[in-house]
């Protein structure tokens, strides 16, 4: 979830993304999905010879799947912020893991009892 | 750690691309051009009228599908086609025949290519690895 809220922080900036086959797509950021797909809007892509199928595209859908990167501008990141989300998200996945196991062991207790 | 369906958590949707015409990219490689008719979660896609287009250099070709059923690991983007731009394209429409056997060319030079390649690293003790299981 950590991400999927970094990258709606994002919608409406520049950003590239870059896939699995090297292809890179610049474009403004329209939405983003829980599985990190994206909507890319206006798009341009980077050594457009290579590439002719994507001439006539000027909006895309990419599969979070085939990411590799995505190139963002600095200013647009405030990096203290994103490491104290890390840091409370490891405290909360700790906490679910501490209560999952009790859970684990109060019903294996009572089914054995 | 439960699962939601994307329809509850999500703000994106490829609503807005239904019953246009879409370019999908595949993972072997090959480009589908039809009308989205239908998606879900994965991302698997129902295309209409659709035709596999084959980019040879500065030509293509068309060959006609029909109707595509497309599972969604397989996709890689989906780009809404500029009907504008589209027309005015700078590069030239071949018969299927002819840009299959451009196809074949250019596979037989890049296999020719690639061996030469692999010969080389090998003499220098590298392994090359033929894991190239995604084309495009």
């Amino acid at each position: 979830m950590l991400f999927y809220s970094f990258f709606k922080t994002q919608v409406g900036q520049q950003v590239t993304v870059e896939l699995k086959n090297d292809l890179a797509i610049q474009g403004t950021l329209e939405s983003v999905d829980q599985f990190l797909n994206f909507k890319l809007k206006d798009i341009t892509v980077v050594d457009e010879e290579r590439y002719p199928h994507m001439m006539s595209v000027k909006n895309c859908f990419i599969r979070g799947s085939v990411v590799r990167y995505v190139q963002l501008s600095p200013p647009t990141v405030d990096t203290a912020l994103l490491q104290d989300a890390a840091r409370r998200e490891a405290q909360s996945t700790q906490q679910q893991q501490q209560q999952h196991q009790q859970q684990v062991s109060k019903s294996t207790t009572a089914a054995s009892s | 750690m439960s699962f939601t369906p994307q329809f509850f958590t999500t703000a994106e949707s490829l609503v807005d691309s239904l019953d246009k015409k879409l370019l999908v990219v595949l993972r072997d490689g090959r480009k589908i051009i039809g009308v989205l008719r239908s998606y879900d979660q994965f991302a698997n896609l129902v295309l209409q009228d659709s035709l596999e287009r084959i980019y040879v250099g500065d030509a293509y070709g068309d060959i006609e599908r029909g109707v595509f059923i497309i599972r969604g690991e397989n996709v890689v983007l989906l780009g809404e086609i500029d009907v504008d731009i589209e027309d005015s394209l700078p590069l030239r429409q071949l018969p299927v025949e002819d840009i299959l056997q451009m196809q074949r060319e250019e596979a037989e030079a890049k296999a020719r290519k690639d061996k030469l390649r692999f010969n080389l690293l090998h003499k220098q003790g590298f392994s090359v690895d033929f894991a190239d299981n995604d084309l495009y």
